[in-house]
């Protein structure tokens, strides 16, 4: 049974079509990278995997389950489900350490003294052990962006959605959150990345999906489609992406 | 008879400076009070919570504070055929009025927040009474105090249209001794002076606050 | 409660409101176009005068901004006479209401002046303008664009601010309705009135300074600015 079951998602705003039946199955351990143009539905695909977004038709069915639409049973759900966003992450009055054990403690009922030593393994994992005290305005963006991913890690997640999470980030920084990644991927976390980061995708992910007008244009292993593409929007799309002065 | 301006008469301006202060700050707890339930009230998912809180709201930013203190000291008592005291009609009607106006700032204060927050605490997730003690309300709460002193300062400068239905404040005050004294030219930018005084301070930090606390809420940083 | 609502007695007394209401329409209009006036001057001062021109800008606008209107305007109507400086009533509202505005005016034009980006202004010095002209093409635009929100909200203030003129007796609607409801004993009619006629004013302005920013800052711009949606 995967993980994540997607079956003909659809969503509109308004009349404007942004999924248009999407089908995708997640395995347990899988790395799904999402990439395709702005407007293509991959971020309102991502969001309507955690709830944040309501799908208008179709199924999405998390451990066999459907996703609850709201209110407790939709918050039992999204413990088990962790999301980075691109920006403004982190709770900038708290320091790095309340921030990751806030939802360790408030929700799970976590004792806060366990919750800390759940905090600092969280940190080691992204190389930051030293910044617990810190407060997010002291971090860089790719700092920033770590401590993010240890505050979802901290609620031990059996899926990690990532939204574009070092498009915002001045590129020298951008190594530091990839190291990361790969490191949680090597780690057996199931992940769904909506990403630009085409050397990412080519060697860490198991599945590239490439949308585009709201349906999954392509789907397959990254080294096939990037060698390979079937369609001639992939195709430009590598062309703009890897090429981008031509 | 007439006197001249002395000290005597400082004096008395001062202590009518008092009133000024007090009337404030009384006007100032109450509508805090008042404004934090409209700001939620207003930010509820309840239209109706919206929609009452909204007409208030404009109602009162609608109309001119003095027609407000009118209706308040006047009003009443021709519709009842019952005297007010100036100052319950003056606390009622300027605590009416900075609820309105705080309810405002405060609602600007929970909106200025970026969605993600929002987001990243629902996904956490904590339940949203959890998002707003832990997540919305502390920064909401830093992110209005600004412009909460500022209106304290308008307020403040408020309170001399209560001498318009005799209410004894720092005006009034002035009044009273241009009317004994005839030296206006003495007296009133004395006035001036007393309440530029007060407020000056207050208005400089509220300048301050605001730099301060972009830098520490990261209103302006790059993520 | 022993009240009997009699609105004919408001229908009575209508031209005499409406007298009222249109000297508070007047008195804004024309506090708002001397005062906006002034305020562009103090505004281009504040930030290109030399330095004791400057101070004596941002002395004068932290006085206007830390005083109450009501004191101000007692100054005008009457410490002035003692140094010969007598006018009416009205006009010393008038006079009072432009200065207090222009006192606002002049910190808002400034916020939207330094909003317009540093490049656009180093582009104009590159091309060879003078500070005058950098003004006059590249700034007011869009600094105007950028505060007409504030501006607007501002003079909304303006025409409710104008009651407190009622103080020094000028006949504009909130002293006209006060006397009436006194004489009348109507209290509630005659606030009720008033009252409305006060929000069909701030939210009639508030459409009318609506559509005027559409016309001239939208019209034929491509979509942005404050208001844009």
């Amino acid at each position: 049974m995967p993980l994540l079951a997607l079956a003909n998602v659809r969503k509109a705003f308004g009349t404007h079509v942004v999924l248009d039946d999407v089908s995708l199955d997640v395995e347990t351990g899988e790395v799904v990278a999402v990439i395709g143009r702005s407007g293509s539905g991959k971020t309102t695909l991502l969001r309507c995997i955690n709830g944040l977004e309501k799908v208008d038709g179709g199924s999405i069915q998390f451990e066999g389950n459907p996703l609850p639409a709201d209110g407790a049973a939709l918050r039992a759900v999204r413990r088990h489900i962790g999301i980075v966003f691109q920006s403004l992450n982190l709770f900038p009055h708290h320091s790095v350490e309340r921030n990751i054990t806030l939802g360790p403690t408030v929700t799970n009922k976590v004792p806060l003294a366990e919750a800390k030593a759940v905090a600092l393994d969280a940190l080691r994992e992204v190389d930051l052990e030293d910044k617990l005290h810190a407060f997010p305005t002291q971090l860089s963006g790719g700092q920033q962006q770590r401590v993010a991913i240890a505050r979802a890690l901290a609620m031990k997640p059996r899926l990690m959605l990532f939204d574009e999470i070092t498009s915002a980030l001045d590129p020298e920084l951008v190594g530091e959150v990839v190291k990361v990644l790969e490191r949680l991927a090597a780690s057996n976390m199931t992940m769904v990345l909506v990403t630009h980061e085409m050397g990412f995708a080519r060697r860490t992910a198991d599945t590239l999906v490439f949308m585009h007008k709201g349906r999954v244009w392509e789907k397959g292993p990254p080294k096939e489609l990037f060698a390979a593409p079937k369609t001639k929007e992939l195709e430009s799309f590598i062309r703009a992406v890897l090429e981008p002065n031509d | 008879m007439s006197r001249d301006f002395d000290w005597a008469a400082f004096l008395f301006l001062l202590g009518a400076l008092r009133w000024t202060i007090v009337l404030s700050l009384i006007a100032f707890v109450g509508g805090s009070l008042g404004g934090l339930i409209l700001a939620v009230a207003r930010t509820s998912r309840y239209v109706v919570l919206r929609g009452l809180a909204g007409a208030y709201i404009g109602l009162i930013q609608g109309t001119p504070v003095l027609m407000q203190l009118f209706i308040v000291f006047y009003g009443l008592a021709v519709m009842t055929g019952v005297r007010i005291d100036p100052w319950p009609a003056v606390t009622l009607a300027f605590t009416m009025y900075a609820a309105a106006f705080l309810g405002e700032i405060w609602r600007g204060a929970i909106e200025a927040i970026p969605r993600q927050q929002w987001e990243a605490a629902a996904a956490l997730p904590l339940s949203p009474g959890a998002q707003m003690r832990h997540v919305i309300l502390p920064q909401a709460f830093r992110i209005a105090i600004p412009p909460t002193v500022g209106f304290l300062v308008q307020l403040i400068k408020g309170t001399s249209i209560a001498s318009i239905i005799g209410f004894v404040e720092l005006t009034r005050a002035g009044q009273l001794i241009v009317n004994v004294t005839f030296q206006p030219m003495i007296v009133y930018p004395i006035i001036a002076v007393l309440y530029f005084a007060l407020c000056w301070p207050l208005s400089l930090a509220a300048l301050r606050l605001e730099g301060r606390i972009d830098a520490a809420l990261g209103i302006g940083q790059r993520p | 409660m022993k009240y009997v609502f009699q609105f004919g007695i408001v229908r009575d007394h209508l031209p005499e409101l409406l007298n009222g209401a249109w000297l508070t329409l007047r008195l804004s209009f024309g506090a708002f176009a001397l005062g906006f006036v002034l305020a562009v001057v103090l505004a281009f001062l504040r930030g290109s005068g030399p330095r004791p021109v400057r101070l004596a800008v941002g002395g004068y606008v932290e006085l206007v901004r830390n005083t109450p209107f009501l004191v101000q305007l007692f100054i005008i109507y009457f410490s002035l006479p003692e140094l010969g400086i007598r006018m009416e009533a009205t006009t010393a509202a008038l006079i009072g209401m432009s200065l207090n505005f222009a006192g606002y005016a002049t910190e808002i034009l400034r916020s939207g002046i330094d909003a317009v980006p540093k490049p656009q202004i180093e582009a104009g010095h590159s091309l060879g303008f003078s500070r005058l002209e950098i003004f006059r093409h590249i700034i007011v635009f869009q600094a105007l664009r950028t505060v007409y929100p504030a501006l607007a909200s501002q003079f909304v203030l303006l025409m409710l601010g104008s009651s407190i003129v009622a103080a020094i007796s000028a006949e504009e609607l909130t002293a006209v309705t006060n006397t009436l409801q006194s004489t009348t004993f109507r209290a509630f009619e005659f606030y009720f009135v008033a009252t409305g006629m006060y929000l069909v004013m701030a939210l009639g302005a508030r459409a009318v300074l609506h559509a005027i920013y559409w016309v001239v800052f939208e019209r034929g711009q491509p979509a942005r600015g404050a208001w844009a949606r």
